[in-house]
């Protein structure tokens, strides 16, 4: 007997929004209908068009080409900032979930230290150190992201290692790195998945936001938020310039969301 | 006689939680257990049962007295069959890393140990490639036990390893238990509060109260003619029910 299932609607409409984002950012990497930098007097705030999709900037660039270029350097920037969080946010709750004690106590502190700043406030802090551009933004955002990440593995962690399957390993002779990294982890995939989506999204938006503000990605790269910021001088006269960098940051968050909804409602 | 596996001498362990003061947990435990012998260790929850077992299995700090334990490393079957499995892994692969961690055997070798392992502990072939969640309650302790027997140990350690499952498949892991102690060699210490799974493995049984053996014999003597009023009262106990 089968049990009749609603479709899971999160998942299927998440999977498609996302995927057509990240397929759009993929395409840019071989194509876009034109060099997203090159300036064409002629064609200064042309308005929507066949040749130009969603018109063209105060340079006269494409800003469909220009979209594609920002949602890949976005996305660059998002994907490394989750990575960082998530490789680091591991390892630190792994160990400190493991084997607590002291070295948990001073560690969650710090953590707790850290996780008490606005994320983006720490990134500010961090970038005005190390200077703006991609990487570095890359790096301040991952590392504001860690303790989130941390206290989900963490507390995985702790559910996990009292548990019999983590003895029955111990009695085998496993030693601790092959309990935490092959016994343990693969059974916190599943917590971590659904944040490691909302990690993305609350990277996107950092992202947007640092380079709205001028100290993320550096032009001549085109990133979604340092398209709105140019953006605004022309909102009244050239809408377009503005709307379609938001839409696409409206649709890749809202995709990301209904992304990590899905799987946390799949793993129930 | 024969050869003596377990040799408990004066055992004292002792547990501190933070802030609260120090418990005296066992007290004074003193038992030998005999090659290839099924012996029962009986007593309420609270008693002390599962901390003499972490102490056997050095899994205890605060400890005093000598234990020698005249075999390779013991194995464990646990209460839980749900906890006890990573959920995360396929049965197949549980069933090699024990070998996969000591070393030594190609990946055919491993494989062919885990399926003779199966057959052994009567489970199917297909079982090899399912994840634990698939399996039923029964099936589940029929693989701790064939993971708990991979090394090949000795001595076997049972905590309460039907307790969690139904009467009927209670009856068929112990059959299965015995078969196994009978081809294997394996000595087992079984670890139960319900007497009459103990009358039916056990050649004797150690009876714990409040951290002390207060009474320790073979079976029938003790079921017989129970010398201690803990032991009369748990018997009681049985048949009332």
């Amino acid at each position: 007997m089968t049990i009749k299932k609603k479709p899971n609607y999160n998942f299927i409409i998440g999977s498609i929004l996302t995927g057509l984002i990240v397929a759009l950012a993929l395409v840019s990497l071989v194509y876009t209908p034109y060099d997203p930098d090159a300036m064409d007097a002629a064609n200064k705030f042309a308005g929507i068009s066949l040749k130009h999709p969603m018109g063209c900037d105060n340079f006269g660039r494409d800003i469909f080409s220009r979209v594609m270029e920002g949602t890949k350097n976005t996305l660059f920037v998002a994907l490394g900032t989750v990575a960082i969080g998530t490789v680091f946010g591991i390892l630190l709750g792994a160990f400190t979930g493991y084997f607590g004690g002291i070295l948990d106590e001073i560690l969650m502190r710090i953590n707790d230290a850290i996780f008490a700043f606005p994320s983006i406030l720490l990134a500010l802090v961090i970038v005005s150190l190390l200077g703006s551009g991609k990487y570095n933004v890359m790096i301040a955002l991952g590392i504001a992201f860690i303790p989130s990440f941390a206290r989900i593995v963490r507390a995985e962690f702790l559910k996990n290692r009292e548990l019999d399957y983590v003895k029955s390993a111990r009695l085998m002779g496993a030693g601790s790195l092959r309990i935490m990294f092959v016994h343990i982890l693969p059974n916190t995939f599943s917590v971590l998945a659904s944040s490691v989506m909302i990690g993305f999204n609350n990277a996107v938006l950092a992202e947007a936001g640092m380079s709205f503000l001028g100290i993320g990605v550096q032009p001549p790269d085109a990133s979604l938020g340092r398209m709105l910021s140019e953006a605004q001088t022309y909102l009244f006269s050239t809408p377009s310039y503005a709307f379609f960098p938001g839409l696409v940051i409206i649709l890749m968050v809202l995709g990301f969301s209904l992304l990590s909804e899905g799987i946390s409602q799949k793993s129930v | 006689m024969s050869d003596v596996i377990l040799e408990v001498n004066q055992l004292n362990t002792y547990y501190k939680e933070r802030g609260e003061k120090k418990k005296h947990v066992c007290k004074n435990i003193t038992f030998q257990m005999e090659q290839g012998e099924i012996l029962g260790l009986v007593g309420e929850s609270g008693s002390g049962k599962t901390t003499l077992v972490k102490a056997l299995l050095g899994m205890v700090k605060d400890k005093e007295g000598a234990i020698k334990l005249n075999a390779k490393m013991p194995q464990m079957i646990f209460q839980d069959p749900y906890s006890s499995l990573n959920p995360s892994k396929k049965i197949g692969w549980l069933l090699q890393e024990p070998l996969r961690i000591k070393g030594g055997f190609t990946k055919e070798e491993r494989e062919k140990k885990a399926y003779e392992m199966l057959k052994k502990v009567g489970l199917n072939d297909n079982i090899f490639n399912h994840y634990p969640r698939q399996l039923s309650g029964g099936q589940r302790q029929r693989v701790s036990i064939a993971l708990a027997l991979m090394l090949e140990p000795e001595l076997l350690i049972a905590d309460e390893p039907v307790s969690a499952l139904d009467v009927t498949i209670q009856a068929q892991i112990m059959d299965l238990l015995l078969k196994l102690k009978e081809e294997m060699g394996l000595s087992i210490l079984f670890i139960s509060h319900d007497l009459r799974v103990v009358y039916k493995m056990c050649d004797r049984v150690l009876i714990m109260e409040d951290g002390e053996i207060v009474e320790q014999g073979k079976v029938e003597e003790v079921y017989k003619n129970p010398a201690h009023p803990y032991t009369k009262m748990l018997l009681e106990a049985v048949t009332t029910v």
